[in-house]
């Protein structure tokens, strides 16, 4: 006779046990740092009664390196490297925001083709950043490795081209004030054109694999309902406010890059529950592919970096900028406070999934432990960027 | 039909896992220490690069200190030579005593590369560094940094080719400009007047090509060279 829960209860059962339901009393769980589902070392309190979350308190600052006061005694170029390390999915796009806002503060011309090539780099983290998210998602649904191999493997053909022609996969440290580092090697635009024609394959076969699923419908959909009222309220950006249909993309809004130039749409969720989310993310793969296209066609060659920009020596005026793009996670946002001299006397950053995080409990209140970790794997975080 | 979902998403894994045998797509990992990738002209830490044979002789770097004030993670540390030895055009210059690189504390970020003047630093991309000893294995010291152009050249082909040029263009303006200033000169003193005959064979040596000049110059740093090299090898000892 196989142990059922009455026979193990006799037996073998300690009198009390973890997640044993007591009326009235919670039972406080430390989810982290080294939960494997948790993204990084992040530390959840959790009080739960039964196996319902009453309260949550999230704990970070385990990975704090003092990202900001080191940009505040390096020079301006100094920065650029450990901007990489914020976002470490998308170093190309952590480039871009510090790039503009110092090219803001210090009202610096951005060459035609270096405009273009940004906003190629962009997308194509984006594309590796979605993928991969959802990968990761659906590894915290269950869905052992088998969709996050997937996605790893189209992301690995993207950073192979990062790697191509930055030097580095993940640390690219590409962008420079007034445009980029260096010009893409020969071979380089044919090779990105046929991973970007490949990828629809990719996300036809995610969508198989995630849309229709009774499981991934079961685990998702009305679980973590995000209120366009909180996410406006809280500060929320990204494909996170998006998906509770929040018509807001930096890309459109501010116009920053050459994005004016690109026709492309802005994917809306409706209910902003974890499914919205999930999905959200697909539909943004599909109109990143869309402005690549687009960007491919027009990019022509020229001049990659303004020559006017020294490297050595670089001192932008006094004055204060606030740069901001639309980073795969959300708005990502560098404010700098210039006096004139080498390194900037204010360096701050905005991170998108640290703000995105501050909802958490929010989002987590009334579901059970199992969906904390899709509901924290659906906001997307990095902890490289919430810590700094 | 609930199951339907499930079951599509299984055909896409059974497609994956056939598609695997046949299609390099669907396959794309290599079993690594025997089979290898080619690489992309990528970067990892930072080298030093010599012209000709010898390292001590053809090293670009002038110890000018730069990479040392700019590198974010301060991983460089140089100790500039009292004497001057001529460099690759010639020119009487300094050079690093000491030249350390702590790749331990190196992120990569071709910084020092970019800020050099001499092109005298590259990024290398060997890959396979690990030492079994704990502490000083990774702490690189010049003789462990330079490498020859050759090297440069068959690491990162393009990028060689343009630096090369770049040098050769600058050399080349620095020759004109040197017989521009010589001819000037000349003419001064020839306009001036003949009262000083000598004077003209001084900007006559001048412009007499500095490549005839650098064999000559060589022999002659022979001498310079060896206590350089036995200071550079002794300072290490001694700390």
């Amino acid at each position: 006779m196989s142990p059922t829960v009455e026979t193990l209860e006799a037996m073998e059962r300690p009198p009390v046990t973890m997640g044993s339901r007591i009326e009235g009393e919670l039972l406080e769980v430390s989810m982290g740092p080294q939960h494997p589902s948790t993204h990084g070392v992040f530390r959840m309190n959790v009080a739960l009664e039964g196996e319902i979350v009453r309260k949550l308190k999230p704990v970070f600052g385990y990975l704090h390196r003092n990202h900001e006061k080191i940009g505040e005694n390096t020079s301006y170029l100094g920065s650029m490297p450990y901007t990489d390390r914020l976002d470490y999915f998308c170093s190309m796009t952590n480039n871009w925001a510090y790039a503009l806002s110092v090219e803001k503060l210090a009202g610096i011309e951005v060459p035609e083709r270096a405009q273009y090539l940004r906003v190629i780099l962009a997308e194509l983290t984006r594309l590796q950043n979605h993928a991969s998210l959802l990968g990761f998602l659906l590894n915290d649904m269950g869905a052992w490795g088998t969709p996050l191999m997937y996605a790893f493997r189209e992301r690995e053909k993207i950073l192979d081209l990062f790697e191509s022609l930055s030097g580095s996969r993940m640390m690219c440290d590409y962008m420079r004030f007034g445009g980029c580092r260096c010009d893409t090697p020969p071979g380089w635009m044919e090779q990105a054109k046929k991973i970007v024609d490949r990828f629809p394959r990719f996300i036809h076969e995610l969508e198989q694999l995630v849309v229709g699923n009774e499981i991934v419908i079961g685990r998702t959909q009305n679980v973590g309902v995000l209120s366009p009222e909180l996410a406006i309220n809280a500060g929320i950006t990204g494909p996170m406010l998006r998906a509770c249909g929040v018509n807001y993309d930096i890309r459109k809004v501010d116009g920053y890059g050459f994005y004016p130039r690109f026709k492309f749409r802005i994917p809306l969720g409706e209910h902003g529950d974890t499914y919205d989310r999930l999905m959200l993310r697909v539909l943004e793969m599909r109109e990143s592919l869309s402005i690549l296209q687009q960007a491919f066609a027009q990019i022509q060659p020229g001049p990659i970096v303004n020559p006017k920009v020294k490297i050595r020596a670089f001192r932008p005026p006094a004055g204060e900028a606030y740069g901001r793009i639309e980073g795969p996670k959300g708005e990502l946002g560098f404010y700098l406070i210039s006096d004139g001299g080498p390194n900037p006397y204010r360096y701050r950053v905005r991170p998108p999934s640290f703000i995105n995080l501050t909802v958490l409990e929010d989002l987590c209140l009334g579901h059970t432990v199992a969906d904390v970790m899709v509901i924290l794997g659906s906001v997307d975080i990095v902890m490289g960027e919430v810590d700094r | 039909m609930i199951g339907t979902g499930i079951l599509k998403g299984m055909a896409v894994t059974a497609r994956n896992f056939v598609g695997s045998y046949f299609d390099k797509e669907r396959l794309i990992t290599v079993q690594y220490p025997e089979e290898r990738d080619p690489l992309p002209e990528n970067r990892n830490f930072p080298f030093l690069l010599y012209d000709g044979e010898d390292q001590h002789a053809g090293l670009r770097c002038v110890a000018c200190k730069i990479c040392e004030k700019e590198c974010p993670p301060q991983c460089i540390y140089i100790v500039k030579s009292e004497d001057k030895k001529p460099d690759y055009m010639g020119k009487p210059q300094f050079y690093p005593k000491v030249f350390d690189i702590d790749i331990s504390v190196c992120m990569s970020c071709q910084i020092c590369v970019e800020v050099c003047p001499f092109e005298a630093i590259k990024m290398d991309k060997d890959f396979e560094l690990s030492k079994r000893e704990r502490f000083d294995a990774l702490l690189l010291r010049k003789d462990e940094l330079s490498k020859s152009n050759e090297y440069y050249h068959k690491i990162h082909p393009i990028e060689a080719a343009a630096v090369d040029k770049n040098l050769a263009d600058a050399a080349a303006a620095a020759e004109a400009k040197k017989k521009a200033a010589a001819e000037a000169a000349a003419k001064a003193a020839a306009a001036k007047a003949a009262s000083v005959g000598g004077a003209g064979s001084v900007p006559g040596n001048l412009t007499a090509s500095p490549k005839a000049e650098t064999p000559g110059s060589t022999s002659a740093r022979a001498p310079t060279n060896s206590p350089a090299s036995s200071g550079s090898s002794s300072t290490p000892a001694s700390s």
